[in-house]
């Protein structure tokens, strides 16, 4: 019982051949090598595991391989280009948007995501957007600053 | 936590999905947010899915008659948007803002939420309380159903082997009826400890139809026909509102869970009733 998949992760093309229930988070780690996406509930709660799916935001942890077979991913890996942050990632560094910095890659796609689809986000808006990721230092006001900064300077 | 092995199918033509679902082992794929963390728990271990995510004739979203279609795989994130579910069916619109959470709402359908028929889930109070119905096809044939004669039970659904939801048809709204979706959210996970869906209409100054649907009190979905007929014909004061919200937990038995007790839950619901009603009659034309 396996299965072909070609897909494009970060701008690069890659077949490989999985298990169907092999998870996309298990995939992104453990087969295409990317650890940025991280691990943590398992249950589609945290958002740590979070990335884009064709542009859509996505609980890695609860779409299996297989579903993204022909699909564009990204990673937290494929914002930087040429050693350069994307605005997002500079943002929550200069917002110090990160204490442990567990969660950080999850909310990055996020909040990438919510700006994409209103650039100028209000605060309760950007709030309802990370409502599906948590943080267990519990520094979500920097991050919502970070998320503002981000939309502001865009 | 890793499911169960099993055999996966993606057809792009319905046609092909429906052929694959004879077999009572195999489970249909939507957005796969209810069925995926089952499986991950092993609480379901189908041996086939059938992905529907890649039919792309399910996913739709049209005026028809007199009302709106919404194919099976149309995202909670597509309805919340859709210029067309928001201005005739702004009730639709407005609980698919409130389901769990943007990544779920980017995966999970409309079709897919249903057909699980979790006891918590958003929809159902809105799909009831607009009587929605629902189509749903096999290899061989088609039908459309009463969204109340749907939902059964807990997790049951009227669907037989075979079946899936085609699509949700919800009456387009007169621009003088009055909606809203009120619930009380289970923190983590986003799903309802109690959501009500209200929808009024007034005529001559008195309340001349009220629909409410309530969702997560009890084991499945249900209008809450006592409500609805007190308020038939009332002014729509705020103390009419009260007694008729008060009578929504009558003669219900009501879920107890570690997040809200039954008589907790009995107590939320009356006070979000009453909430989603007042709103619904301030939005009134």
């Amino acid at each position: 019982m396996t299965q072909t998949i070609t897909l494009t992760i970060n701008g690069k093309k890659r077949s490989d051949t999985v298990e169907p229930r092999m998870l996309l988070i298990h995939y992104l780690r453990e087969v295409a090598g990317l650890t940025g996406p991280h691990i943590a509930c398992e249950t589609s709660l945290c958002g740590a595991c979070t990335v884009h799916v064709d542009g859509k935001a996505i609980k890695s942890c609860s779409m299996f391989a297989v579903q993204a077979d022909g699909r564009n991913v990204l990673t937290i890996e494929g914002l930087a280009a040429d050693g350069k942050l994307d605005p997002m990632q500079e943002a929550f560094w200069n917002e110090h948007a990160l204490q442990c910095g567990f969660c950080t890659p999850g909310m990055i796609m996020t909040a990438k995501q919510i700006v994409e689809r209103n650039p100028k986000p209000t605060e309760e808006e950007i709030r309802h957007g990370l409502e599906g990721n948590l943080c267990r230092c519990t520094g979500y006001q920097h991050i919502v600053n970070a998320v503002k900064a981000a939309a502001a300077k865009a | 936590m890793i499911a169960e092995n099993f055999e996966y199918s993606a057809p792009t033509k319905l046609d092909d999905a429906l052929r694959q679902l004879s077999n009572e082992d195999t489970k249909v794929l939507a957005g796969g947010m209810s069925l995926i963390p089952l499986m991950k728990l092993r609480l379901a271990a189908p041996g086939q899915l059938v992905d529907i995510g890649r039919i792309a004739d399910l996913n739709f979203i049209h005026e028809e008659g007199g009302t709106l279609r919404i194919g099976a795989t149309t995202t909670h994130y597509q309805v919340e948007n859709s210029p067309l579910v928001r201005s005739r069916c702004p009730l639709l619109a407005e609980a698919a803002s409130h389901i769990g959470d943007l990544q779920v709402r980017n995966m999970g359908t409309i079709g897919g939420s249903i057909a699980h028929a979790d006891p918590a889930a958003d929809y159902p109070a809105s799909l009831l309380a607009l009587e929605a119905r629902v189509a749903l096809v096999t290899a061989k044939s088609k039908r459309e159903i009463p969204i109340a004669d749907f939902f059964v039970d807990t997790f049951t659904t009227a669907l037989e082997p075979g079946e899936i939801v085609h699509a949700v048809v919800v009456p387009v709204e007169d621009q003088s009826t009055g909606t809203s979706y009120q619930k009380v959210l289970q923190p983590a996970s986003g799903f309802a400890i109690v959501g009500v869906a209200a929808r009024i209409r007034k005529s001559g100054g008195k309340i001349a139809m009220a629909r409410v649907g309530v969702t997560g009190l009890s084991g499945k979905p249900f209008r809450a026909t006592q409500v609805e007929k007190a308020l038939e014909g009332a002014a729509g004061s705020p103390s009419e509102i009260q007694k008729a919200a008060a009578l929504v937990s009558d003669g219900v038995d009501a879920n107890s869970d570690l997040h809200a007790s039954a008589d907790y839950r009995k107590h939320l619901a009356r006070v979000y009733t009453m909430r989603a009603l007042a709103i619904a009659l301030s939005r009134t034309a």
